[in-house]
């Protein structure tokens, strides 16, 4: 599925300072049953973010309108768990093309850069130095420049550089994706299948 | 050039590799279920793309399917169309597909090694992290997400950076009452869930090797809940043993090929890896976790750390605990439960039924315990009728299920209700995972057995001579 382009993007943030955010909080499995790409922004954070009777939960941050922006920042191992990808469209489908952490799992982070959310792995003290700032100043932003691979905090003008490898870049300043990339080779794959039995 | 075990079959799948980039990988077999697959068939249609190889690709419906009466239409109408959904696609793009009711439908993880799927030297993926359980015959297993799954389908590849490597090495042997599941959430309560990040995790000596293949399921289940993408043991005379005459491994001349490369499938000696790690099998209790992830477990004897003593920040330690209803200090064994869930691809399959008869023989549940027996797979199913199992089960007033995922993620009917406690064989213990609310206790099946019948946490060798 083709995403939207990413270069730079600047804005306010949305802070979320627990860590090991587990991808059945990001969207609990009762709502990984649609047969089609729809929804999943309205279940994102769905336990926390709402009462069992549906009524929203005041002091969770998505509830607060205090906090906006299209950057989820979050702390260390976010992501970790589960393989659904539903997890990165709900991130996606609510509106965030950036998801911060200081550390991210495995899976979530290849999800993301498949669908055009950009994962940015900054180190435990630039992260701490975001979450205080937000906390200070809701209205302070981030600038995530992906062609410089940086990101800045416009309260101190703080940057870090973040790691991405040069071919996902590319695929996301372009709103490339992989699968595009494999049909384009699909005589060297017939190819090699040839010699790799069932 | 000394090789690992995981070079060995990542480098011969390779079939280009991106500068600065990933590795485009063959991807031998392919499993999908009816809640990951549904996206990436539409993305092909969109596409107008069709399945390349549709023989390597094997559908089963697991995660949706309720546990007690099959034969009936699925009542809930948003499992039932995904079921469908499965279903047609898999016909109409000619893959093998074993739904609700097949007599060899069952959790995609224990189906693949009961039909001999999963084989030594493969590259093996799903839709599901847990895929990492097929590491336990020297495949290159794990999971992918359903832009991969899509990937798959349409190319047989899949594009990743090739991970860093990792080997756990326990020596010795294990103690008594001392179960594969205790030795995987030993390791994570020792790595936390993200200690394996971005490596494949090779399992190594002794105790692994003593091992039967149920229980190098069991541990390489568990990788990916120490965040490694997956886990492996090299084939031995154990794993040939287990996959010789099983409907998808080779026969007659096949065989003795296949034997010929799996035969050269073992790390080097004198090869490196990025990181290294032992343990001494005897250090190993059984084991019962009492936060919020699967690194936070401890052997059944000891009180629960405080969040002084642990890695990471004291906030989410409390916020975790808060949510157990558990204090810092306090110990495990005693405690009350009020659910037993015992199945899931992490101990749904026989030897785990028999671990559990093992401990309810003659004895009964406990009356203020609920608990579910859901077996893995039919084959399951049948073995547990056809050894006598379940006449122990209902002479101890324990209630078997139909095969599936079941409470392990709660997507049927089968939920903890909020606040409740079980104690689960399966893999994660996140919030709400058994259901909003739930509060859940990994551990093993004599863990389960014993607090099934004494309704709380007891330490199962007090039942075990």
């Amino acid at each position: 599925m083709a995403y939207d382009s990413f270069s730079i993007l600047t804005s306010t943030a949305v802070p979320l300072p627990i860590e090991n955010v587990d991808t059945d909080q990001i969207i609990p499995a009762r709502f990984l049953k649609a047969t089609e790409r729809v929804g999943f922004g309205d279940n994102l954070f769905r336990d926390w973010r709402y009462n069992q009777d549906d009524s929203p939960k005041a002091d969770f941050v998505l509830n607060d309108a205090t906090y906006q922006g299209k950057i989820l920042v979050g702390g260390h191992n976010f992501g970790s768990g589960s393989s659904r990808e539903h997890a990165a469209w709900a991130v996606y489908d609510y509106g965030f093309r950036c998801v911060v952490s200081s550390f991210f799992a495995d899976i979530f982070r290849n999800n993301c850069l498949n669908i055009g959310v950009l994962p940015v792995q900054v180190s435990t003290e630039f992260l701490a130095e975001i979450f205080e700032a937000i906390q200070d100043d809701p209205s302070t932003q981030l600038t995530v420049d992906l062609h410089k691979q940086s990101i800045v905090l416009s309260s101190n003008g703080k940057s870090e550089f973040f790691d991405i490898n040069d071919y996902k870049k590319d695929n996301m300043l372009n709103g490339y994706d992989d699968i595009d990339y494999l049909s384009n080779i699909k005589s060297e794959i017939e190819g090699f299948a040839l010699n790799t039995p069932l | 050039m000394k090789q690992t075990l995981f070079d060995k079959v990542w480098d011969s799948h390779v079939v280009k590799s991106i500068n600065n980039g990933p590795d485009v990988l063959f991807i031998d077999r392919h499993m999908i279920h009816e809640v990951t697959s549904p996206v990436a068939f539409l993305g092909l249609k969109n596409r107008k793309l069709p399945v390349l190889y549709p023989e390597r690709t094997f559908a089963t419906a697991d995660h949706n399917t309720p546990t007690l009466n099959q034969h009936l239409p699925v009542a809930d109408p948003l499992s039932r169309n995904q079921l469908k959904a499965l279903e047609e696609n898999a016909t109409a793009h000619g893959i093998s597909y074993w739904g609700l009711g097949h007599k060899k439908n069952g959790i995609v993880h224990v189906v693949g090694p009961e039909y001999g799927i999963t084989q030594p030297g493969a590259t093996i993926v799903c839709g599901d992290s847990h895929t990492s359980t097929h590491g336990a015959f020297g495949a290159i297993a794990f999971g992918i997400g359903t832009s991969e799954v899509e990937m798959v389908l349409a190319t047989q590849c899949i594009m990743q950076p090739k991970p860093k490597k990792m080997r756990i090495s326990i020596n010795g042997s294990l103690n008594h009452g001392v179960t594969p599941k205790d030795v995987a959430l030993f390791i994570i309560s020792k790595l936390t869930t993200s200690g394996a990040t971005g490596y494949f995790v090779e399992y190594a000596g002794e105790v692994f090797e003593q091992l039967s293949m149920e229980g190098r399921m069991t541990v390489c289940n568990l990788s990916i809940e120490m965040g490694a993408r997956g886990g492996m043991i090299a084939p031995d005379e154990k794993t040939f043993e287990y996959i010789k005459g099983r409907e998808f491994t080779p026969q007659g001349s096949n065989w003795d090929k296949a034997m010929a490369y799996w035969k050269t499938l073992y790390t080097d000696e004198g090869a490196t890896f990025d990181k290294e790690l032992t343990f001494d099998g005897a250090e190993i209790d059984p084991m019962i976790t009492f936060g919020t992830n699967p690194g936070m477990g401890m052997s059944i004897t000891k009180v629960i750390p405080t969040a002084a003593s642990v890695e990471g920040g004291a906030a989410t330690y409390k916020k975790s605990l808060d949510y157990m209803g558990y204090n810092e200090g306090e110990s495990m064994i005693g405690k009350p439960i009020d659910f037993v869930f015992i199945g899931s691809c992490t101990n749904g399959r026989i030897e785990d039924f028999r671990a559990f008869a093992s401990i309810v023989k003659g004895k009964k549940r406990a009356k203020n315990v609920t608990a579910w027996l859901v077996p893995g797979s039919h084959k399951v199913l049948a073995s547990i009728k056809e050894e006598g199992l379940l006449e122990i089960f209902e002479a101890a007033e324990f209630e078997l299920r139909e095969p599936g995922c079941s409470a392990c993620l709660a997507m049927n009917d089968d939920k903890i209700p909020a606040g409740k406690y079980a104690v689960s064989t399966s893999n994660r213990n996140f919030e709400g995972r058994q259901g909003p609310g739930s509060r859940t206790l990994l551990a093993s099946p004599l863990v389960a057995a014993a607090a099934a019948i004494t309704g709380k946490i007891t330490d199962p060798r007090t039942f075990i001579q």
